[in-house]
């Protein structure tokens, strides 16, 4: 196989994969723009997400029901994350945020596995994964159906979150929000609304990823380890930048095929595990915040 | 001050509460005479839990099945007591030393069905006088009884199973001659499980004249596309596939899908061989191959007999009952059936008939372990399990496989006779790593 | 009325910058440690020693790792799992390589290899701080760990990719019972205890407390920032690392580098948090609560619903009752059990005075 060619393809699916990561740290960035908690739970979310609309066909409804069911309790329970985790501890430390987002991971992960069962799932989009075949008969290139898919999801995700963000109302009270509590509350802004329907959102947001990564691999536990992929997504896009996890889960995809497969056979393979987070590290030093992320000034 | 009074007195509640529960602990109910006390490590949630619900399920459903059909063995009654180990070494170990005594009864089998908790008890088994068995996992080397007296690798080790997938690969092709020149790549998840078969692989690959290509995978491993854009270069003639979790291993299956790599060609080890495994990729899995030291199916007389008797009366393990006759099940049927066996031995040869059985009784009842094919057949599971015949210095028995294929709904058995290892080569390699084992832990070797 | 202060008088600059200034407190601690010593190895079960004592006393060790370094010099690290495993795998090379190792100096040499690392992948908190920081650590959790696995020459090229600790013997003595295990680690634990107590006291602690509040303005007055990060950084990775070799040694005996994992190093996070960020005794209380509560109410839900409810379920629930008890505990004291003690003894110093 020519080497340009297997490079390219390296290359489109490492962006691929990237977009598929970026879905995920979206959840985080959502929650962490808004309300400043680092929601540890999101891989759990996404499981439970997936778990649920899995269940819900399982138990008979069609896919176009199970679906706005679904989405209708990932709100619920961002609303009930927000009412009865979030609320209690609205001024404390970011580490106890994290610890208790920590603790609703376990809350998560045993509900999932108490009301669903711990059988691994099949989830069906209808779409295969399969390649397409013109690109695999006229270019060579091997790029599966639903990775294009769910770029194209990804990328509407991210317009539309982005255009929320700057264009709407809602957009620019979260926002403000997310900027300073105490400013945003005095200025009338409900908080408490602006939180639940951050935490709804991105529920609904996990849900989306689910659903992709579970027609990839599975609805089975292994959906709650997605979350470690974002981490790298993250930092590198920084905490509070929409687009800036769709760039940045395209430099961490792309980088990290590139590395697996060009370096990875000279020290044993498996570079995978780490790659991510010292590409990570060789940005910050660079950027401190990230590439998009907020810069943090600090008064003395 | 409101926040102090409640988090004082929820601190004491706790504290008290702590104090209380744990010291329930050794006072579980009082095991009678006339009965013999298992303990089950079992993980029923986390990332493995479909496999470990099936496994340890199929275990409690031979045991109350023999308990109901026989009224136990010879009299003497079986009871056991769970404990969630999560898959974690840690709790394991925790695990191994709650369950081990229950009142005057001391547990003398324990199967944690998890690489790490077997290694996180192998050094106190020999003071406890427990039988530790790696049911097709764990140290290949603990075959070799002199050194492991206590461990069994019963049946089937990950050295004499590659042994066994490239006899049969060999066969495929057409006699080991023709595999000169040939590829086959190990798809592996990065870990000392993944790497375990490649001592043999490579020793194969240099005596058979085949290249021999590694490919391994991050943990979790539900990502692989650098993996397969690999296997896209190489092109290899057929991939063993060395995966754990169904993540790992549906990804393996749908990724070949999508680069067009033939799953014919490839044959996985039996924690990528299950229905679990499979079922996420859906239509992409047919044709692919899995070896199995235990093949699935419920046309076995003694799983249709467990059916009728156990959950006929409503006693059944499994939440689902659809999952009787799927691998992770008949494994662990066979697993319950390995250690009632070791009792019948046991009270036979200790001449103990209808009382309970210690340590050194156990040990000795599972190294007589005796299965020929006569046997097997009054068990009600010919052609579950290879025939095979445990020893002193003999803790694996067999290093046969069934090789079974996914149709799409089931498995079905490719090889109806046992696929062998090379038994002189691997009980070589085995005695080789247990003596340097043991020289380097100071262990001298008892004499068989 | 049993804090009576009156009559304790302090004489001297010694006396005055005691850890127990109270004679109380100090007759306190002294029975803990003679119950410790004496008492608890002859009245405990093997299976309180081996599954929930040595453990604890073993993670607590770790637990005051991460809290030098999170809790006093304000990093937030993700690695001490990976610093656990350098550790572990360093004092088994040490005791193998070297004919003749005594296993405390093997220990301290295996503490000082993590130390190193630790230096190493410190570095970057020169430049990141805050939830960047906690990521970029991540890596060396993950590198350590991959590395580890990968080359065989740390594991002495065992088949099975696992390390088999040898016995642990001082000056002839082997320490093989579960009694002697305990005692020895018991008093690893308190000797490096006391040790991280005086030094969080002292002025070390005072450069990490003020990094930790204010960096720059520490900068400004002169702390030299990057020897403070790093000297952090080093002695955390060094209790990780003397920790991690107990692990291997005194508790586990057989490990393998994926043992190491990242939920290990998010347990230990967990237990600082809980535990009291910033305080000494936390390291202990937390250790007890994130290691013990799971096992308690394994056994409670096993003693009450035992054979009547499916093991799924029970184990499902064991979970979700887990993460709620987290969730309240943090409601209720966000600061952890540490300031719940502290808060206690306060009340006891007035007792039975309101005031």
């Amino acid at each position: 196989m020519a080497g340009f060619q297997f490079f390219l393809e390296v290359l489109v699916g490492g962006l691929l994969s990237g977009v598929m990561y970026a879905l995920v740290a979206l959840g985080f960035v959502l929650i962490y723009k808004a309300s400043g908690v680092f929601n540890f739970a999101q891989g759990a979310m996404v499981f439970f997400a997936a778990l649920s609309f899995v269940g819900f066909m399982e138990l008979g409804a069609p896919f176009w029901l199970a679906l706005p069911i679904t989405i209708g309790l990932m709100a619920l329970l961002g609303l009930g994350i927000e009412r009865f985790v979030l609320r209690p501890l609205v001024n404390q430390h970011e580490i106890t945020l994290l610890m208790a987002t920590i603790g609703l991971t376990f809350v998560i992960e045993g509900v999932a596995q108490l009301v669903w069962g711990v059988e691994v799932r099949r989830l069906d989009l209808g779409i295969k994964d399969q390649p397409l075949p013109w690109l695999a008969d006229n270019a060579g290139l091997f790029i599966s159906q639903i990775d294009i898919f769910a770029a194209v999801v990804a990328a509407i995700l991210v317009a539309t979150l982005s255009l929320v963000f700057s264009r709407t109302k809602v957009g620019r009270a979260l926002r403000a929000v997310a900027d300073d509590h105490a400013a945003a509350l005095s200025i009338g802004i409900p908080l408490k609304r602006i939180w639940a329907l951050v935490w709804a959102i991105s529920g609904v947001v996990a849900l989306v990823a689910g659903m992709l990564w579970g027609a990839r691999s599975g609805v089975q536990f292994a959906l709650v380890f997605v979350a470690l992929k974002a981490l790298p997504v993250l930092i590198i896009g920084g905490f509070t930048s929409v687009p800036g996890v769709i760039v940045a889960g395209l430099i961490v995809g792309a980088a990290e095929k590139l590395a697996e497969v060009y370096i990875g056979p000279s020290v044993g393979g498996g570079i995978e595990s780490w790659f991510p987070y010292v590409l990570a590290i060789l940005f910050l030093l660079v950027r401190p915040e990230g590439l998009f992320g907020e810069k943090i000034i600090r008064r003395v | 001050m409101f926040n102090v009074g409640i988090g004082r007195t929820l601190r004491g509640l706790m504290a008290a509460a702590v104090v209380a529960g744990v010291s329930l602990a050794p006072s579980l109910a009082q095991a009678q005479a006339k009965e013999q006390y298992f303990g089950i490590p079992s993980y029923r949630v986390g990332a493995f839990a479909a496999g470990g619900s099936g496994f340890f399920g199929g275990i409690i459903d031979y045991l109350q099945y023999v308990n109901m059909k026989e009224g136990g063995v010879n009299g003497v009654q079986m009871v056991w007591a769970e404990c969630e180990t999560e898959y974690n070494a840690a709790r394991g170990v925790e695990c191994y030393q709650r369950l081990l005594k229950r009142g005057d009864q001391q547990m003398h089998i324990f199967e944690p069905l998890a690489t790490p908790i077997a290694y996180g008890v192998l050094n106190r088994v020999d003071d406890d006088k427990v039988v530790l068995t790696q049911y097709g996992y764990g140290r290949s080397d603990a075959a070799d009884g002199r050194v492991f007296p206590w461990v069994f690798s019963t049946m089937t080790s990950y050295w004499s199973q590659i042994s066994a997938k490239l006899n049969w690969i060999a066969t495929k092709e057409g006699g080991v001659a023709n595999l000169k020149g040939k590829k086959i790549a190990h798809l592996y998840l990065d870990s000392a499980f993944g790497r375990e078969p490649l001592p043999v692989m490579r020793r194969l690959a240099k005596d058979w004249g085949f290249e021999l290509i590694e490919i391994p995978v991050a943990a979790p491993g539900i990502e692989q596309q650098a993996q397969w854009l690999r296997v896209r270069q190489e092109r290899p003639d057929w991939i063993t596939l060395w995966g754990f979790g169904a993540g790992m291993n549906s990804t393996a299956i749908t990724s070949a899908a999508r680069t067009n790599f033939p799953r014919e060609k490839m044959v996985g080890v039996w924690w990528a061989g299950s229905e679990e495994d499979v079922l996420p990729a859906g239509e992409a899995a047919k044709g692919y191959f899995a070896a199995a030291n235990v093949p699935s199916g419920k046309n076995f007389p003694l799983v249709q007999d467990i059916e009728k008797v156990v959950y006929g009366a409503g006693k059944g393990n499994l939440s689902d009952p659809k999952r009787i006759g799927n691998i992770y099940w008949n494994r662990g049927v066979t697993a319950g059936i390995f250690w009632i066996e070791a009792v019948r031995n046991g009270q036979r040869i200790a001449n103990k008939r209808g009382q309970t059985l210690n340590g050194d009784e156990m040990r000795a009842g599972f190294e007589a372990l005796d299965l020929t094919p006569a046997r097997l057949k009054a068990l009600g599971i010919e052609g579950m399990l290879p025939s095979f015949k445990l020893s002193c210095s003999d803790h694996e028995g067999s290093g046969s496989v069934k090789i079974i294929q996914w149709d799409g709904a089931k498995w079905n058995i490719v090889t109806p006779d046992w696929v062998s290892s090379d038994r002189k080569m691997i009980r070589e390699m085995v005695e080789e790593s247990a003596a340097k084992y043991a020289v380097e832990q100071k262990i001298t070797p008892r004499k068989c | 009325m049993f804090y009576r202060e009156a009559g304790q008088f302090r004489t001297s600059y010694g006396q005055d910058s005691q850890i127990f200034p109270l004679r109380q407190d100090r007759f306190a601690m002294l029975a803990l440690l003679a119950v410790a010593v004496v008492v608890i190895p002859y009245i405990a079960s093997d299976y309180w020693l081996r599954a929930l004592l040595i453990p604890w006393l073993i993670f607590s060790l770790v637990a005051l790792g991460q809290n030098i370094l999170t809790g006093y010099a304000g990093q937030l690290s993700l690695g001490s799992a990976g610093f656990m495993a350098v550790g572990a795998f360093a004092c088994y090379n040490f005791m193998l390589r070297v004919d003749g190792m005594p296993f405390l100096v093997a220990v301290v040499l295996s503490g000082l290899c993590a130390a190193g690392v630790g230096i190493a992948f410190g570095l970057p908190s020169l430049r990141i701080r805050g939830l960047y920081l906690a990521v970029a650590t991540l890596a060396a959790q993950f590198f350590i760990v991959w590395a580890l696995d990968k080359f065989g020459w740390f594991k002495n090229n065992d088949p099975s990719g696992v390390i088999t600790a040898q016995p642990i013997v001082i000056l002839g003595y082997a320490f093989n019972t579960a009694q002697e295990k305990y005692l020895i680690v018991l008093a690893i634990v308190a000797g490096l205890a006391l040790l991280a107590k005086n030094m969080a006291r002292g002025a070390t602690g005072r450069a990490w407390m003020a990094v930790r509040d204010m960096d720059v303005a520490a900068e400004v007055m002169g702390l030299p920032l990057m020897r403070t990060k790093l000297q952090a950084f080093a002695i955390s990775s060094f209790y990780c690392g003397v920790g991690g070799a107990l692990f291997a040694f005194a508790y586990l005996g057989t490990v393998e580098p994926s043992a190491f994992t990242i939920d290990l190093s998010f347990r230990i996070l967990f237990m600082i948090i809980i535990g009291g960020v910033g305080t000494i005794l936390g390291s202990f209380l937390g250790a007890g609560f994130i290691l013990l509560l799971p096992i308690f109410l394994s056994v409670l839900f096993h003693a009450v619903f035992g054979q009547t409810v499916d093991a799924s379920l029970i184990s499902a629930v064991e979970l979700i009752v887990f993460g709620a008890l987290i969730i309240i505990f943090l409601i209720v004291e966000p600061h952890g059990l540490a300031r719940m003690w502290q808060l206690t003894k306060e009340r006891l110093r007035l007792w039975p005075f309101p005031h």
